[in-house]
């Protein structure tokens, strides 16, 4: 379990010290790319025949290969449930990359955009959009949400710099908190005042309930495109996590790799808070367990945590349709249950080497 | 030297009774517009004249009955919730602690929750119950942060503490989402606004449930005091001077649990008074509990105050809860404690 707490490190403890070689498993990595693909295709298969009206595979099936707009069944599996598991597939995908650039840039082992105040400044401007644009078209959202994810992460940064002692994990967690307290209850004085505290409820604990083909569509580029971007830095992202020393040295423009990689967490955590909500932790915990199962090379943590960061959130989604149908409980509220342990554990470690 | 160093501990002595005196001025000050704004809003003669018992019948209900239950209540939790603070702060020697960050607010709220999901809100029994209620969750709360945060050998460092906390802070509002959308619309509604931290109890009853816990907490805290000066040394110290070290942080701890809890079941999820209040204090009066505990009392009841008349007032007709204001001033200033703070 010791790899864990490790982020963002060299695991020394497994290799031996003749040997300055990384610690990766690239066929652990195929291996989850491959199964996780596979699991994600037939996870959606199921999660589209569970819900409110079960449906059974074979109409699922049918409904994918031969839609007939005439048969009910049919129509909420196009119309309502596959949008929104796809929804919650790309969302998952999105915390889980921003999460992992986040830890693998700033080497901190607690970095999350729910914790670090992205979703709250994110959740902030669509709270003003609701208010003074009601009705403003999701293309236009999007973007907002994007302006909000850098303001708030540029609050945290920016007070978690002016300290004395520099930025520490800890102090950024700090921040991060007051910051979306703060945030927070600046949305909900607005959600009160204009009276828009319904809409915004459920889209605070996080939900994809409403996702649409329409929504999908917008976003799909723009989280395709920052995936990719993930990928094509990832390599320079291992070196930056190895420390900026050794970045620069071996000749890296660490400030060039961190500029992208800041409009890449940017562009994934304002898209996907746009479409969910403020989910947190996502981008916590997926990191982690991909980076102890695949090791310290970023070319296989960032592909291996969207599609595990997916299945999660595909899963989380389909769970809080069973806890208590016909009712939904929100997919942020889920994951938090497990996010929370696993923080505190974090906390525990990290409290530990200070 | 020794008559030299009583005679400025004297002059200290006297420079915290004058802060404490003018800010109980500012207190009254607040009280006064606080009773004449409101949707309705009445002349300071009006009011004058109504308190006397001269007013008309309408007068009369409006103040009497709505608005000064209210603004006892705010008083009473802002004492409350900053002298928790204040002992936290000082058994931690941690600067930022504070009932709400700490998660203590969202156990008690915990509590409070599953008791309004059964049960209906406004009988006399559960008015009584339900701070005993809040109570007992801050408490569980409160044990359950410090056994995650306890290590062995190494005791509590105030950073684990604080982060322990955020950690069940986010976990207890978790479950908490989860259990309020089984509501039903009309609790669903209370609960909502229970959470945002406004003064719901604006009703004489509250005023009594919540009364008895402040009236016998906090001259036991400012009893108290000069055992608390000794706490802050650090254990070591305190345990050379001869303080039983465990039972005394104990007790406090208890005593800051209950004033939060009791504070809690009436106010809702109002968080930052517990820090805020203290630091005023401290800056004002110094680090001496016998004078920092009132002082932080008093600055704990002039915010709450302030704070329930800024969102009364400032987007009417909406009323603004008072925790949301309270966090927009609170949040700032917990900012920049942590830019100030040393590594």
């Amino acid at each position: 379990m010791s790899a864990i707490a490790q982020p963002a490190k060299p695991d020394e403890s497994t290799e031996s010290s003749s040997s300055p070689k990384l610690r990766t498993r690239p066929l652990a990595a195929t291996l989850i790319l491959f199964g996780g693909l596979i699991s994600l295709i037939l996870g959606i298969g199921v999660s589209v025949s569970f819900g409110a009206a079960d449906i059974a595979f074979s109409t699922v099936w049918e409904a994918v290969f031969h839609f007939n707009e005439d048969l009910t069944p049919h129509n909420i599996i196009m119309e309502l449930r596959l949008p929104r598991v796809l929804g919650g597939a790309m969302v998952g995908a999105s915390f889980a990359v921003a999460g992992a650039l986040m830890q693998g840039m700033t080497r901190n082992p607690m970095a999350d955009s729910g914790l670090l105040g992205l979703n709250a400044g994110a959740g902030f401007v669509l709270a003003l959009c609701f208010a003074f644009y009601p009705g403003l078209p999701f293309m236009y959202l999007i973007l907002y949400s994007f302006l909000g994810a850098g303001v708030g992460a540029g609050l945290v940064f920016g007070i978690g710099s002016l300290a004395r002692g520099g930025l520490t994990p800890v102090r950024l967690v700090l921040a991060g908190a007051a910051v979306s307290a703060l945030l927070a209850a600046l949305s909900e004085g607005i959600a009160l005042h204009f009276r828009i505290g319904q809409d915004l409820a459920f889209w605070y604990a996080g939900g994809v309930a409403g996702t649409n083909w329409k929504q999908l569509g917008i976003m799909l580029p723009w989280v395709g495109g920052a995936i990719l971007a993930a990928i094509i830095i990832s390599r320079s992202i291992t070196l930056l996590s190895l420390g900026e020393d050794v970045a620069v040295g071996l000749g890296q423009r660490t400030k060039w790799v961190k500029l992208v990689g800041t409009v890449i967490i940017l562009i994934l955590a304002g898209s996907a808070v746009a479409v969910v909500g403020a989910v947190g932790f996502v981008g916590l915990i997926i990191p982690h367990l991909t980076r102890y199962l695949v090791g310290v090379d970023y070319r296989w943590i960032i592909p291996c945590s969207a599609v595990l960061g997916s299945l999660l959130v595909m899963f989380a989604d389909l769970a809080a349709r069973m806890v208590h149908p016909p009712y939904e409980t929100p997919v942020g509220a889920l994951v938090a249950l497990i996010g929370v342990p696993f923080f505190l554990y974090l906390a525990r470690k990290e409290g530990r080497e200070m | 030297m020794n008559v030299q160093l009583a005679t400025t501990e004297r002059r200290k002595t006297k420079r915290g009774v004058t802060i404490m005196l003018i800010i109980a001025a500012m207190i009254m000050i607040t009280f006064i517009i606080s009773m004449n704004t409101g949707y309705i809003r009445l002349t300071p003669l009006d009011m004058i004249r109504t308190l006397i018992g001269m007013g008309t019948h309408n007068q009369e209900l409006i103040l009497f009955q709505f608005r000064l239950p209210r603004i006892v209540i705010s008083v009473l939790i802002g004492a409350g919730l900053a002298v928790s603070g204040c002992i936290l702060q000082g058994i931690s020697r941690n600067a930022l602690a504070d009932p709400g960050i700490l998660g203590i607010n969202a156990g008690a709220g915990l509590m409070v929750m599953l008791y309004v999901s059964y049960f209906p809100t406004t009988s006399m029994r559960s008015v009584f119950l339900l701070p005993l209620l809040a109570l007992l969750g801050a408490g569980l709360t409160a044990a359950l942060i410090y056994t995650l945060a306890y290590r062995r050998h190494k005791g509590i460092s105030p950073i684990s503490l604080i982060l322990v906390g955020i950690a069940v802070a986010a976990g207890i509002s978790a479950v908490m989402i989860v259990l309020t959308l089984r509501l039903d619309p009309d609790k669903y509604q209370f609960v909502a606004t229970w959470l945002a931290g406004s003064i719901w109890g604006t009703n004489w009853k509250f005023v009594l449930a919540l009364l008895p816990w402040i009236v016998v907490l906090l001259p036991f805290v400012f009893y108290k005091a000069r055992a608390m000066n000794v706490l802050t040394l650090g254990d070591q110290l305190a345990t050379g001077l001869g303080a039983p070290v465990e039972k005394e942080r104990l007790m406090l701890l208890a005593a800051a649990v209950g004033l939060a809890g009791s504070s809690v079941a009436v106010s809702g999820g109002i968080g930052f008074v517990g820090l805020i209040g203290p630091h005023l204090a401290r800056r004002l009066v110094g680090p001496k509990h016998q004078q920092l505990l009132p002082t932080s009392a008093l600055a704990g009841a002039l915010l709450v105050i302030a704070a329930d008349t800024i969102g009364r007032t400032v987007l009417q007709p909406t009323e603004i809860p008072t925790g949301i204001v309270v966090a927009v001033i609170g949040a700032p200033y917990f900012l920049y404690l942590l830019a100030r703070a040393k590594a």
